[in-house]
């Protein structure tokens, strides 16, 4: 029958398993990929998540005037293992806001040690067994517990694991990210707009546009040499600073926004243009009472999305020592800040296991944030999206 | 101020225009013009004033600094009120003062490269100047020990002459990024062609942006995930080979940039693919071509030079990428062949320069602003290759959307 048949090609059946097999292998690359990021986040969620507990113990104590000067004389050595150090230190300023407590017993809610709090979400811990029985006893008679952890979303950072919190470096992204921002929009719009609007298409366009697109590609790290270089050696401004911080990133993040906004400029179409220049007006009025308003979303966009890159940038800002110890949220932009991201590379370098999750922690809500960014930005972009 | 000088402008041109004259330009204009060329004097003390008190020339008391750029103001504001007539051409007067601010805007990407390059340059050839340049390129030690020391401010110690070869911290840095591109290539480039060949268009505008989320996804973030996660697993794997791994290896951390490049290539090259005109694709098909083998021998061989372009770019995104090398590779300048051994990268050693509390002059941080001027020049003909295929891509096939 097969000889019958004009349309038989012997090795069809090889070739179209061939193209099965390409098709499946395409298919199994894209899936892979996607797993890729299912298993990241999977990891960072199941890693992050129980650092919003934190384990706290029931104490008794007889409060004097002696504790005030040494609260450490109050514990013995088993429960020191067991409650935080930073706790036991800030005790006499509680009892100082507290006068009434002096002479009473107290029976308060301690902040756990970080081994204990280890023990208690079942982590591999450094307790030794005759403190595992203490725990257990506390466990036992409801005396310890896991509680949201405060700690985390409103104190600094600390050397003191149990007692790190995200805050500061949240507080030095939020100050970091108004810098670059009020650099990088202005400065990027309007060399947009020249770029696309008024620029005469001759040398000097060109030289700026090729290295626009340079800006673009060189390595993040490089600009944190040049911050280094320029900004803090020669230029004066304070180290480890939101100022420097946002300086070097608003350089970093200008061609980004400069392409995007060049390409919303670019999409609204030039029958508007021809229109305004029939009316009469000047270049400038049309881009700014009718180009301008039309292209402004996308441009929000674009920054919105440069914004996004650079809250998650570390390399240069390392560079510019935004890695400070850095225990209070810093209020202006020229006091020593960290940022988010220089935070979770400090963290992961701790020995303490604690900090494992709570640099997971700090990357779950930094990735929050991105995600939230992106999200109005695509919103942004679907609403104002107008097809001409 | 500048409102005061724009009410006064606009006030002065309708006291004209009552006058029954004919004027070049709206009253609003005459507003605008006003407030921009009183404004400009006085930003233009401040700015002044600023630097010089950056650069500790003069110090100025910065009450000084605004009454002086007040008094200009003022100063300019009556001049112009009195100047301003009929025959005044407001509208093109502001009309080039936007376009030379607008114009000031642009240079300062022009600014910024050069300051990159002029600071690099400049240490660069601080850094020369004290060590051979050809120890530099050739030499396979790397040991700056004293350098630190040195830098430090304990330079009478005794220890062995700095060493800065950097040939294994070359060496280390593109075989980490053969790793990643060994991992990336396949993987995205497949992804490219079921997204944008295979995929209906419903699926494609659901997984591209997942990919971008990939794509967005800080790399310090990937540096912790490459040092927590796949660095025990990868050792516990070989170790139940039997064979020995370190934790901080070129392997894990190659992989982990690998995975961090795939969303780069796969989305460019989906670019590059979807916009290989169809009229291609339909002659193949109608000689007989199944899809797999139109894609494989028309489409793809077409859209070469944008699938290339875009592993370049992924190349230069992976000679630079600092975090996950840093968490994750190592810091022991190590020339080895083994990927399991920790090895380290042009940008690690930056970093490690810059962070510690070393002099600014000193040897070892100007040997980081040598091996970024290296950086510089490498990523930088990578891009512009990359930009030229691009092109040439564009000029085949006419498309624009790329």
């Amino acid at each position: 029958m097969k000889q019958n048949d004009y349309f038989y090609i012997p090795q069809i059946k090889k070739r179209n398993q061939k193209a099965a097999a390409f098709k499946g292998l395409a298919a199994a690359a894209l899936a892979t990929s996607l797993a890729f990021l299912g298993l990241f986040l999977f990891d960072m969620v199941r890693q992050g998540l129980p650092a919003l507990k934190q384990a706290y113990v029931k104490v008794d104590i007889a409060i004097t005037e002696a504790t005030l000067q040494n609260p450490y004389a109050e514990f013995d050595r088993e429960s020191l293992a067991i409650i935080s150090r930073a706790w036991v230190r800030g005790l006499p300023q509680m009892i100082e806001e507290n006068p009434q407590w002096i002479g009473t017993t107290q029976t308060l809610w301690a902040l756990a040690a970080a081994e204990t709090d280890q023990y208690m979400k079942g982590k591999q811990n450094r307790l030794r067994e005759n403190q595992i029985q203490i725990v257990e006893k506390l466990k036992s008679d409801a005396k310890i517990e896991l509680r949201f952890n405060k700690i985390f979303f409103f104190t600094g950072d600390s050397k003191i694991p149990e007692n790190a919190g995200f805050f500061s470096a949240i507080m030095g992204s939020v100050l970091t990210m108004l810098v670059t921002m009020v650099i990088a929009m202005p400065i990027g719009i309007m060399t947009a707009i020249y770029l696309e609007e008024f620029a005469p298409d001759n040398r000097l366009t060109q030289l700026i546009e090729i290295n626009i697109n340079n800006l673009a590609a060189i390595p993040s790290i490089l600009f944190g040499l040049l911050g280094l270089a320029i900004f803090i050696n020669f230029f004066g401004v304070p180290r480890s600073s939101p100022l420097v911080g946002g300086m070097t990133l608003a350089l970093m993040s200008l061609p980004i926004i400069i392409v995007s906004s060049k390409a919303a400029l670019k999409s609204v179409p030039d029958s508007i243009r021809q229109a305004g220049f029939g009316l009469g007006l000047t270049r400038w009025q049309i881009v700014k009472d009718h180009v301008l308003p039309m292209a402004l979303p996308g441009m929000l966009t674009g920054s919105i999305i440069a914004l996004a890159q650079a809250i998650g940038e570390t390399a240069p800002l390392i560079m510019v020592g935004m890695i400070a110890f850095v225990p209070d949220a810093a209020t202006s932009i020229f006091e020593a800040a960290t940022v988010m991201p220089a935070q979770i590379y400090t963290w992961s370098g701790m020995p303490e296991k604690m900090y494992i999750e709570k640099t997971a922690a700090g990357i779950l809500v930094l990735l929050t944030i991105l995600l939230s960014l992106n999200t109005v930005a695509i919103f942004l972009r679907r609403k104002y999206m107008k097809k001409w | 101020m500048l409102f005061i000088a724009f009410i006064v402008g606009k006030g002065r041109a309708i006291s004209i225009r009552a006058k029954g004259l004919k004027m070049h330009s709206q009253p609003d204009q005459y507003g605008w013009f006003v407030t921009l060329y009183t404004g400009l004097p006085a930003m233009m003390v401040g700015v002044v004033g600023v630097f010089l008190s950056l650069f500790g020339v003069a110090s100025i008391p910065p009450l000084m600094l605004i009454g002086a750029a007040l008094a200009l103001a003022a100063f300019s504001l009556y001049g112009l009120s009195v100047k301003m007539n009929e025959k005044t051409k407001a509208r093109d007067l502001v009309e080039n003062f936007i376009k030379g601010l607008l114009l000031l805007a642009a240079f300062i990407s022009i600014i910024t490269t050069f300051g990159i390059l002029f600071s690099i340059v400049f240490e660069a050839f601080h850094f020369f100047q004290r060590e051979s340049f050809i120890g530099f390129v050739f030499g396979t030690t790397w040991d700056p020990d004293s350098a630190f020391l040195a830098g430090a401010g304990r330079g009478h110690e005794d220890v062995a002459a700095a060493k800065f070869g950097a040939v294994p911290i070359f060496a280390g840095t593109f075989y980490i990024t053969a790793i990643a591109m060994a991992v990336a290539v396949p993987i995205g480039l497949l992804s490219a062609i079921y997204l944008a060949e295979y995929a209906s268009d419903k699926a494609r505008n659901r997984i591209k942006p997942a990919l971008e989320i990939l794509a967005g996804i800080p790399t310090v973030v990937y540096g912790f995930f490459a040092a927590i996660t796949v660095a025990p697993l990868l050792v516990n794997f070989f170790r139940s080979l039997g064979i020995d791994a370190s934790f901080e290896s070129a392997l894990g951390a190659g992989i982990v940039m690998g995975i961090m490049i795939i969303p780069i290539i796969a989305s460019l090259s989906d670019d590059v693919i979807s916009s290989v005109p169809n009229n291609i694709r339909n002659g193949s098909l109608a000689l007989g071509m199944n899809k797999a083998e139109t894609i494989k021998f028309v489409v793809l061989p077409s859209a070469m030079p944008g699938v290339i372009a875009a592993v370049l770019l992924g190349v230069s995104r992976a000679l630079g990428e600092t975090m996950i090398v840093v968490m994750a590779a190592g810091l022991r300048p190590n020339l080895s062949w083994n990927p399991l051994d920790d090895m380290t990268t042009v940008t690690v050693k930056i970093v490690q320069a810059m962070v510690g509390d070393q002099a600014f002059d000193s040897s070892l941080t100007l040997a980081a602003f040598a091996l970024g001027l290296v950086l510089f020049v490498v990523t930088l003909i990578i891009n512009v290759i990359s930009v030229y295929l691009i092109r040439s891509f564009h000029k085949k096939y006419k498309v624009s959307n790329l």
